[in-house]
């Protein structure tokens, strides 16, 4: 079987028959038995809001690591109080956020293969949020702007059980349901990255996504109920501000076309309603008739 | 006396999972003030690792499907050791529970005419899980905190707060449950950010925090799984029941190590994975059991044909409940015949077009790509079993999910127990959560609003024992401790928590693991009283902010606690059944079906070597008897007592 | 509590950036250590290029007509003062009072269209302005306000030139379809020049088709697909293109200055167009 070539080549001597590890049954190596493992360098950033700087530490990495397990080996032997966030470990969760060489990352989907031996690794806290302790930052942000998007508004007259949609419909908004909130978009965007004060303007590129989501749910009465999404994009969650570098895009760990699939429809249904005399005199005609 | 701000609230649902929230949200809907406290961040409870589906027996793929066929497959699944009310309302209810999320805003995928699509699973006679791709948890979990937040948001029309009905205390824990003589009083927290306590005063507190799996080292469960709900309850004067039923997940990935129990989901065999051993057969039809006989195939042939043609075709055995595939897996395993890893190699490459592997399975794709450099479209995975899921939990009344003897307690999810019996089916959690979240959080209204102005008082004593407990791993240093001025007691040098959780999770995973033998579960019980005594003289370094070495110390107790639990109760069942099997007694007992073993906390004793947790056998109350006459006499004879039988 | 849902108190909204007082303390303005700025860099100066290469063609007014082809930036020729094209693209919109090259009429639209562009707007945002220069690198300036004022908001009539693309792809296809003449105006001949010609359309198409307003006005501003079978089967195709709009719209961006400096040379005698037949 094509794996256990693939998979013997990418252990390299831990299958072997000549292995030296005489522990455990054959079949079932002890999770730290062969492999190869070497020890990194790492700088992490610790410290609280009153300050703190880039700390060096020397750490064992093995095969098939990420990032993560070696910030917990940190914790387990040399730092027992280093503040970090995770849960599940496995990129499904979107709590590890942080930034590995500068680059907006999940601690637990990057793994030490993708790093040179000899590099030095520099793990810092997410740098548009306050910073609490170590790794750890204060998201608020993230959940006060969730509460100012109006939710999903169920339509009149259709009860649980009744509601009718076709996959085609659901596709686009299923696309950025898929979104974890990690915030990495949120952390990245420089709109609020390097400017503080666009913060209460602006909803980000993840709240955003939300009101394409909603203005796209083949079943959502906003309308219906008095509100038009596609104008409060802009004139309330500040959508005018994203210039559209896609660098949500970039860093989305779900791989969710944030900027193609849900910013820009939405920058052009926002233009339907304010920019374009022909579609808001076409919509006249049409109701009038 | 310890400073501990104190906030007024009626119901405090623990834990912010798919239960949780869903409890919040009746309790909130009842028009109660309720205040939800979890570990994480609010939207990342472990509900969102939930990957196959919700069941519910709606019947939009398959018309038969109705709820008397979804209590029999969970009673089969739970060989019959469900709590039996628990499952007809969980039968009866689920459905309900779905379409509500729809009028929410969740998005299921869905059918040709635009129902909620349904797939197939183990266990489950009919296509019943409704489905989000592979992340039916996340989507759970997103509408429901996006329903809080829409209750936030017409609180705030209403009176300019947000917070002023419902309200998350997100990253806080709670350590003790604070009780006025027998009714619950509130609960004692700390902010994991600051350090600092408070007290939240309710009447009513809705447990639901999910599992245990924390305390086994192959695991499919995040950390913030170490029991608290089952210690929590314990320590406050309730049972736990069915303990030694703990749900080894047959696949979980196996490589590399640090992956090692990540959960690879079950959809991946519904949707028409296969497993193979080393030698490329597809053993499961070696391993299926005489209850399951009728019901399985006994061909390659006929298991394929199921696929397309439900009718006249019986299932493929490798989507037998989970206790059975995850047993044939490690006998797979030890009889040599495993993968280069330690598992056995589970394919959807032969099986499906690249197309629909990313499309049906995408994060599971996603998964073995950036994990472990697999690409499923092209190559068979490794898997292996993982402790995924504990079916025992905190005795509740199967109508309220009101903790037996401990008024104002209520339990929902993973954390209280019955439901399932011996094994859970897949799918079967999900509907779980929000039927019973639903019922907990009403009834902890209604009991709330009971209560009305005769309100239990916490009363300063109890917060200065829960304060000076929680300070404890600082020693004498740290604030004012009154008790811990040589509470460290016993000599010997301090320890180090993430040590101590190691050994525990190695020493249940090797001694209470998926196959127990007697000697290896006393051992089991001997080494948790040594990390018992060792704990008491852990030692925290750093202070209260966000300390991690600290909060672990904290779980530790919990751990502790519901291991000692497990492995009670897994020595004193003499029978395997379900998520419970034992080498020595590698049979089904009739005779056991019909009894329960209940944990609860043991008379506080001198010396900390000696077990904390006091075992009792206790009988079922015998199955209504209509809900008897959907299984043939045939099928009952297998699971119950001559004795029950006549009685019928 | 600070990672609390409530809004903070204090928080009035203090001006800076990743070296904001709340935030870690690191002075750094970014930790990148891969090459982040090779991306704006070659952008910048592909567009750089690009526009000295088109200024200097655009006031030329010369060399844009060697028949049968006519140079993309001329066309259609607005002007009175433009070369006669037997059968081509001359339209006298602006009478003998205009003195300009005409170039410089027409290209407003193909120029705004691109401008204008999802694509280049982040192109020129990243390479020229350097807001932000690359993913998490700080950007330099003070004060951002986006696309919400005068004048990027103008940003918005991105379809307006989007439909007068269309009208200009549809002359070059006519000048096209006019190179399968030969420098006597006979039919059904072919050059080097009608190969250069027929793929510089096909990727003008493709760049204008794939264009995000395009794919908006196809299908993209419907609520239910299921009611609309044809123009979600439209919105998938383009969607496909859509995907690549970077790549197509460098590639088309090269291939318009290359059919135009094809022109240039056999105008200017440098070269003469080999037949095919």
């Amino acid at each position: 079987m094509s794996t256990a070539a693939d998979s013997g080549t990418r252990a390299g001597a831990k299958d072997g028959p000549e292995g030296e590890d005489a522990g455990g049954a054959k079949v079932n190596p002890a999770p730290e038995s062969g492999g190869e493992r070497y020890d990194a360098h790492f700088r992490v950033w610790r410290g609280d809001a009153e300050g703190g700087g880039l700390r060096d530490f020397t750490v064992e990495v093995n095969e098939g690591e990420v990032v993560l397990d070696i910030i917990h080996r940190l914790q387990a032997t040399q730092a027992p109080d280093l503040a970090v966030r995770w849960n599940c470990k496995a990129g499904k969760c979107g709590s590890c956020s942080a930034e590995i060489n500068g680059r907006p990352r999940l601690m637990c989907m990057t793994r030490m293969s993708v790093f040179d031996r000899a590099e030095t690794i520099t793990v810092t806290p997410l740098r548009a949020f306050p910073v609490v302790r170590d790794l750890v930052t204060d998201v608020g942000f993230n959940y006060t702007k969730a509460r100012e998007v109006p939710s999903f508004i169920p339509p009149q007259g259709l009860g649980p059980g009744e509601y009718r949609m076709q996959q085609e419909d659901v596709g686009r908004s299923q696309e950025f349901r898929k979104c974890i909130e990690c915030f990495l978009c949120q952390d990245t965007c420089h709109v609020v990255r390097d400017h503080e004060e666009n913060k209460p303007a602006f909803a980000g590129p993840r709240f955003l996504m939300r009101v394409a989501e909603l203005d796209m749910h083949p079943l959502d009465a906003a309308e219906e109920s008095g509100l038009d999404r596609k104008t409060s994009a802009q004139d309330t969650h500040g959508l005018g501000y994203c210039n559209i570098t896609k660098c949500c895009t970039e860093v989305c760990p779900e791989g969710i076309k944030i900027t193609d699939n849900a910013l820009i429809p939405l920058k052009e249904r926002a233009a339907d309603r304010k920019y374009d005399p022909l579609v808001w005199l076409g919509n006249k005609i049409r109701r009038r008739a | 006396m310890t400073h501990a701000e104190r906030r007024q609230w009626d119901v405090v649902v623990i834990g912010a999972g798919g239960a949780g929230l869903r409890a919040a949200i009746e309790a909130r809907e009842q028009g109660l003030r309720t205040a939800v406290i979890c570990k994480s961040l609010f939207g990342k409870a472990h509900t969102v690792m939930a990957e196959g589906g919700i069941a519910a027996s709606m019947g939009n793929v398959n018309e038969g499907d109705n709820w008397q066929v979804h209590f029999r497959d969970t009673m089969r699944g739970g060989k019959f050791l469900n709590q039996w009310r628990m499952a007809e309302l969980h039968a009866r209810e689920a459905p309900d529970r779905v379409w509500e999320l729809e009028t929410w805003g969740a998005l299921f995928d869905r059918t040709k005419d635009g129902r909620i699509s349904q797939r197939n699973f183990g266990g489950h006679e009919y296509p019943r899980l409704a489905h989000v791709g592979d992340r039916t948890g996340l989507e759970l979990i997103r509408t429901l905190q996006q329903k809080v937040v829409s209750l936030q948001q017409e609180d705030f029309r209403e009176t300019g707060d947000y917070e002023a009905r419902i309200k998350v205390f997100q990253e806080c824990t709670v350590t003790r449950i604070v009780k006025d003589g027998e009714r619950v009083a509130g609960v004692f927290c700390y902010e994991r950010e600051s350090g600092r306590f408070f007290v939240v005063e309710a009447p009513s507190v809705v447990l639901a925090t999910g599992g245990i799996g924390k305390s086994f080292q192959v695991t499919s469960n995040s950390w913030e799984y170490t029991g608290d709900g089952h210690a929590l309850a314990l320590l406050a004067g309730a049972s736990l029941i069915n303990m030694e039923f703990v749900q080894f997940h047959p696949t979980g990935m196996v490589w590399p190590p640090s992956v090692k129990g990540i959960l690879v989901t079950e959809s991946v065999r519904g949707d028409g994975g296969v497993l193979r051993n080393s030698e490329g057969r597809r053993f499961m039809f070696d391993y299926v059991p005489d209850v399951f006989k009728e019901k399985y195939a006994e061909t390659e042939e006929e298991a394929d044909g199921w696929y397309e043609d439900p009718d006249r075709h019986r299932r493929p055995p490798e989507l037998l409940p989970r206790d059975e595939v995850a047993r044939a897996i490690n006998a797979e395993v030890k009889a040599g015949r495993g993968s280069p890893h330690g598992g056995v190699f589970l394919d959807v490459s032969t099986r499906m077009s690249a197309e629909t592997i990313k499309r049906r399975l995408p994060s599971m794709h996603h998964q073995f790509r950036e994990l472990a450099d697999v690409d499923i479209t092209a190559e068979p995975m490794e898997v292996g079993p993982t402790c995924h899921y504990v079916m025992g939990g905190v005795d509740v009344d199967s109508d309220t999910a009101a903790a037996q003897g401990v008024p104002g307690l209520f339990a929902a999810g993973e954390v209280a127990g019955g439901m399932h019996g011996s094994n859970r089916l897949g799918g079967n959690s999900l509907s779980d959560l929000l039927v019973f979240g639903r019922r907990a959080g009403l009834h902890a209204a209604e009991y709330a609003r009971a209560c009305g102005d005769d309100r239990p008082v916490v009363r300063d004593a109890e917060v200065d024992a829960a304060a000076a407990e929680a300070l404890r791993p600082f020693g004498t240093g740290a604030e004012q401790a009154p008790q811990t001025a040589g509470g460290a007691g016993s000599a010997g040098p301090p320890e180090n928590p993430y040590q101590l959780h190691q050994e525990l999770q190695q020493s249940m995973n090797d001694l209470v693991g998926i196959i127990r033998r007697e000697e290896e579960m006393a051992a089991a019980l001997e080494r948790l009283a040594t990390l018992r005594e060792r704990a008491q003289r852990m030692a925290v370094e750093g202070h209260r902010q966000f300390n991690p070495g600290w909060h672990l110390a904290l779980d530790l107790r919990n751990m502790l606690l519901v291991s000692e639990c497990v492995a009670r109760a897994a020595l004193n069942r003499t029978e395997s059944r379900g998520g419970h099997t034992r080498d020595d007694f590698p049979d089904m007992d009739r005779e056991w079906r019909r009894a329960n073993l209940v944990c609860t906390l043991a008379d506080a004793a001198e010396d900390v070597r000696s077990g904390r947790i006091a075992l009792r056998r206790r009988e079922m109350p015998p199955i209504r008897s209509d809900l008897l006459e959907l299984f043939e006499k045939e099928e009952l004879i297998k699971y119950l007592t001559d004795e029950e039988l006549t009685t019928k | 509590m600070a990672t609390g849902t409530e809004p903070q108190q204090n928080a009035g909204p203090r001006p800076g950036g990743v070296r904001e007082g709340s935030r870690a303390a690191i002075a750094a303005p970014h930790l990148r250590t891969d090459r982040w700025w090779l991306a704006p860099a070659g952008t910048a100066l592909g567009l750089l290029a690009f526009v000295v290469y088109s200024t200097w063609r655009a006031f030329a007014n010369a060399d844009y007509y060697a028949a049968p082809y006519v140079s993309p930036f001329y066309s259609p020729c607005l002007a009175d003062n433009c070369h006669e094209m037997r059968g081509g693209p001359n339209i006298g919109l602006f009478g003998e009072w205009w003195g300009l090259s005409p170039a410089l009429i027409i290209l407003i639209f193909p120029l705004g269209f691109r401008l204008t562009c999802y694509y280049y707007r982040k192109a020129y945002y990243r390479g020229f302005w350097a807001s932000p220069p690359a993913c998490a690198v700080a950007e330099p300036h003070k004060k951002y306000t986006g696309e919400t004022r005068f004048p990027l908001i103008l940003q918005n009539i991105h379809r307006y030139f989007f439909y007068a693309a269309v009208l200009v792809a549809l002359v070059l296809s006519w000048d096209t379809l006019l190179g399968f003449r030969d420098a006597h105006y006979e039919w059904g001949h072919m050059g080097l020049g009608t190969l250069v010609f027929l793929v510089n359309i096909v990727l003008i198409w493709a760049y204008t088709l794939s264009c995000h307003s395009c794919r908006h006005i196809v299908g993209g501003r419907l609520k239910h697909f299921s009611r609309h079978p044809v123009r979600y089967r439209l919105w998938g195709w383009v969607g496909k293109l859509n995907a690549r709009h970077m790549q197509l719209a460098w590639a088309s961006l090269i291939s318009v200055a290359l059919a135009d400096f094809y022109v240039y040379l056999l105008a200017s005698g440098a070269f003469t167009d080999p037949r095919l037949f």
